[in-house]
């Protein structure tokens, strides 16, 4: 009886605290906005009307969202052995990179073809960009933090050189590209829905990662090694192999967010990839408490938020970076909030045990 | 003597010159990152410090024309972010990594919001000492054109050095650093010694960012600062948290920076977004060859999140 009150206390919390952090960090957020002379409550509305309020808008929600639960993983993954990476951006934009040059190369077989290789390699490119930092991690002893961070200025700095050099399309004068895969080669919508397949391929991510992460063997080793790696090494677990092996996954999720932005929205890659898509998902994963299924539903929460920014802008007059100040309000008190855990388990035992 | 006689020899003096332009940013935010470490907090929103402190710079600058209050309000800015910082962290459970993360979101965000209207007009600038003036050669007449916040830096990288090392305030931040518990039993105030040590950081930082703004490359824009403010603080581990190794490391970083300006002054155009990528591959192989898996690092605060 003991333990399923606590159970359900522990339960109760990890949905209770989030989303307290999410409902001060909108009242904060309100506040500063009424600071500055505008009605929060008209504004909140009209994110509400530019996240949800239609079906055009659903649909752009869901075009976010399902980068952001691809690039979520990045750094939920690696969480799960006590890690912070923050390298989705990177690894977003080395997939994509990858993936349209893959689409260049093999662009005169068949369509399905094509597209298999475009994504794959994007999985594979994303994989080893945070592979690296993984071995970086574990063999040289860097900070696996910052080693990511930097890797994201790398590949966007290689996208840049590709992109206006070796492998610039002639025809692309205002912003420099690499040659169009083709209309052909292009990852359609999902029959229906008027979405784009890379929704089907966020949400698969997240379950069959959940699954891996909670569910087997594997995943109980990885998590172990994340909460006591002393311990891990002592009863004889490969803790280096796990490290790539989580960390390659999570890059292969960041790295098949930039095979779709590439595949199914430009045809091309060019700069506009680095869209921030990569530091809104380190966002998601915290506030998901790097649990990959709770990234759903963050996912669809902060892609709503970050639709409705064109909209602010029209209505309200509002700069797009107003969506970003709320986004770190948002991670500020998600990060705060982490102090209230255990209080409530602590009070439901003091009362039983007057 | 005309400018094109120097040649490719241009290339070492405009390295030279641009090591000393380019520096400062990294050597302000260093010197801040260096304090906060050395108290055992890691601030890694430092990248949103220079963002933010260098739209306030520019914005009062223009606002009041005297470029010396932008600089004061960047180091305000910075400072605030710093005691935000502070004020989440000296929570128990918070991770002080993770809300560096937000603050960087956080400080951009706030920038670009009150910033959109300072793009266009031109603020005043910060002035630069010459100490070429002896030369005939233009080239090197523009290298040692050294603008006044790097000679400042200069001078608070050895009194932050002496700061720590010898004075009581100084053995406070590093106990603090060290050992919690002992600075606990000591009865140092641990959380409000973090707390100076961070906004103090934030202050070095954002004078950095208004080193940006209003001096080199002299103007705002949002795509301002490409990570300067974080590879300061790789630069920090690199240079086993003493201030005057920041100072070296920084010029080190400030140099790799010039690389690509400088061959493009020379006409070498190929590969420009490559030479930009110069420090952060720098940064990667120099934590590579100083990081090990198996010893902690010399000098690194115990209490220090980032190494355990």
């Amino acid at each position: 009886m003991k333990a399923l009150v606590t159970a359900a206390a522990v339960a109760f919390e990890n949905l209770l605290i989030p989303i307290c952090a999410l409902l001060a960090s909108l009242l904060l957020f309100g506040m500063f906005l009424a600071c500055l002379g505008n009605d929060p409550f008209e504004v909140f509305h009209t994110m509400y009307r530019g996240g949800f309020g239609s079906l055009f808008s659903w649909r752009n929600t869901l075009e976010r969202a399902a980068p952001l639960m691809l690039t979520a993983l990045c750094t939920a993954l690696p969480a799960q052995l006590g890690l912070i990476v923050i390298g989705g951006e990177g690894a977003l934009v080395a997939g994509g990179l990858v993936a349209a040059m893959t689409g260049l190369v093999c662009g005169s077989f068949a369509p399905w073809f094509v597209l298999l290789a475009m994504l794959a390699a994007a999985i594979v490119a994303g994989g080893c960009w945070i592979a690296m930092t993984g071995w970086l991690k574990y063999y040289r002893g860097v900070n696996e933090t910052i080693a990511s961070l930097l890797f994201n200025y790398i590949a966007i700095a290689l996208l840049n050189h590709l992109v206006t050099g070796p492998l610039r399309d002639p025809q692309s004068l205002n912003k420099p590209s690499t040659p169009p895969i083709g209309n052909a080669n292009m990852l359609g919508d999902m029959p229906g829905l008027g979405v784009h397949w890379g929704l089907m391929f966020g949400l698969s991510a997240c379950i069959v990662f959940y699954v891996i992460f909670f569910r087997t063997t594997f995943g109980f080793a990885v998590r172990i090694a994340g909460g006591n790696l002393r311990a891990a090494k002592i009863v004889g677990l490969p803790v280096g192999r796990l490290t790539l092996i989580t960390c390659f996954a999570g890059g292969a999720a960041a790295g098949l967010a930039g095979g779709i932005e590439v595949a199914a929205i430009h045809g091309t890659a060019n700069a506009t990839l680095a869209a921030g898509y990569g530091y809104a998902g380190i966002l998601v994963a915290f506030l998901a408490r790097q649990n990959p299924l709770a990234v759903i539903p963050v996912a669809l929460i902060l892609g709503g938020i970050n639709a409705s920014a064109g909209l602010l802008q029209r209505t309200h007059h509002l700069p797009d970076a107003a969506v970003q100040i709320l986004q770190g309000m948002i991670f500020m008190m998600v990060l705060f909030s982490e102090t209230y855990y255990g209080r409530l388990q602590a009070l439901f035992e003091s009362r039983r045990a007057a | 003597m005309n400018d094109s006689a120097l040649g490719w020899w241009g290339v070492p003096l405009a390295i030279l010159g641009g090591a000393i332009r380019a520096s400062t940013p990294y050597l302000f935010v260093s010197l801040g990152e260096c304090l906060t470490e050395k108290s055992g907090r890691i601030n890694l929103g430092l990248e949103g410090n220079l963002v933010l402190g260098a739209m306030s710079a520019y914005a009062v600058s223009y606002l009041s024309g005297s470029p010396w209050l932008g600089v004061l309000a960047a180091g305000a800015a910075g400072m605030l972010l710093g005691m935000l910082h502070a004020w989440l962290c000296s929570y128990p459970k918070v991770n002080d990594i993770a809300v560096g993360i937000a603050l960087m979101m956080f400080g951009a965000g706030i920038a670009f919001f009150f910033g959109k209207p300072y793009i266009q007009p031109a603020a005043p600038h910060l002035p630069a000492i010459s100490f070429g003036a002896w030369s005939g050669s233009a080239q090197v007449r523009s290298a040692l054109e050294i603008n006044v916040l790097f000679v400042i830096g200069l001078g608070i990288a050895p009194l932050l050095s002496w700061f720590l090392s010898n004075t009581r305030w100084g053995l406070m931040v590093r106990t603090v650093g060290d050992s919690r518990d002992a600075a606990g039993a000591l009865g140092f105030p641990v959380n409000s010694v973090r707390a100076v040590a961070t906004m103090t950081g934030g202050f070095l930082a954002g004078v950095g960012g208004a080193f940006l703004s209003l001096y080199y490359p002299g103007s705002w824009n949002e795509g301002l600062s490409s990570g300067q403010g974080l590879i300061a603080v790789a630069l920090v581990v690199f240079a086993h948290w003493q201030p005057m190794r920041c100072l070296y490391a920084a010029l080190l970083f400030g140099g790799a920076g010039a690389l690509g300006p400088a061959l493009q002054s020379v006409g070498v155009t190929g590969g420009y977004y490559l030479f930009n990528a110069a420090p952060y591959v720098l940064t990667l192989l120099l934590m590579m060859a100083t990081c090990s898996p198996e010893r902690t690092l010399s000098g690194i605060p115990g209490e220090l999140s980032i190494t355990k």
